[in-house]
């Protein structure tokens, strides 16, 4: 895949951290607002997929490795079933940081009200954690089927 | 008449359905809420989360979202599996 016109690449660049800052909002909101952990690292694997469309599979693997991603995917999948793990004094999934008073523990005020960051116990966590293997989860498999094409591009023609 | 056949069948289906569809209740209006009402009485309290969709997705139904997790950890493996001789 070529890199695309000078006018798209530059624009790319002026778009491409602002998607990623408004997925990692929605991940980091998703227990206050609407949306969640898969649905903010949908948006921001939009943006690697932008960069990768606009500079070529070529030109992107200097800047977005493969490697890298990968790793995060199995750091996230990991933390969420720890986190899971970490409640089984009473059962497996049991937020036991909600209503504790340390981290992620303040009670919620009941009623509709604009929300409290430090709510909501284990689900801001685990929110966190599916966001970053949902970001680069998709990311990957964008990343490697260009390249996948690639070669069967460089094959065919040889 | 592996025709009547089929026909007889299909006109067996189809006044079923048309029959489901008159006897539906009223749009809005489940017969069990027990579990909705529940939901949105004690999410706020039990998991001190605003978004009560959230609060389902992470909490009551953990297992689901461990489920799809993994599901697409297992299509990353895939890819990754079917595109061994590029990555190298």
């Amino acid at each position: 895949m070529k890199q695309m016109s000078k006018i798209v690449r530059t624009i790319t660049n002026l778009l491409y951290g602002f998607i990623i800052i408004f997925g990692f909002y929605v991940i980091v909101h998703g227990h206050l607002t609407p949306g969640g952990g898969f649905q903010g690292g949908a948006v921001a694997a939009s943006a690697f997929a932008l960069l990768l469309v606009s500079y070529g599979s070529l030109n992107i693997q200097k800047f977005l490795k493969k490697d890298l991603l990968s790793i995060l995917e199995s750091c996230g999948l990991t933390m969420f079933i720890v986190l899971a793990f970490l409640g089984l004094g009473i059962t497996f999934f049991y937020n036991f940081l909600a209503n504790s008073g340390s981290w992620f523990g303040d009670t919620a005020v009941i009623g509709i009200n604009s929300g409290n960051m430090n709510t909501g116990g284990v689900i801001p966590l685990m929110n966190i954690a599916v966001g970053l293997e949902v970001l680069s989860a998709l990311g990957v498999i964008v990343l490697i089927m260009a390249i996948g094409a690639e070669f069967t591009k460089k094959k065919e023609n040889s | 008449m592996k025709k009547i056949i089929f026909g007889v069948a299909f006109l067996l289906f189809f006044s079923f359905l048309i029959v489901s569809a008159i006897n539906m209740r009223s749009f809005g209006e489940p017969t069990f809420s027990e579990m909705d009402d529940y939901f949105i009485e004690n999410a706020q309290s039990e998991t001190g989360v605003n978004n009560v969709v959230t609060s389902i997705v992470f909490d009551y139904r953990g297992f689901d979202t461990l489920g799809e997790a993994t599901v697409l950890f297992t299509a990353v493996v895939g890819v990754v599996a079917l595109f061994r001789r590029a990555i190298k």
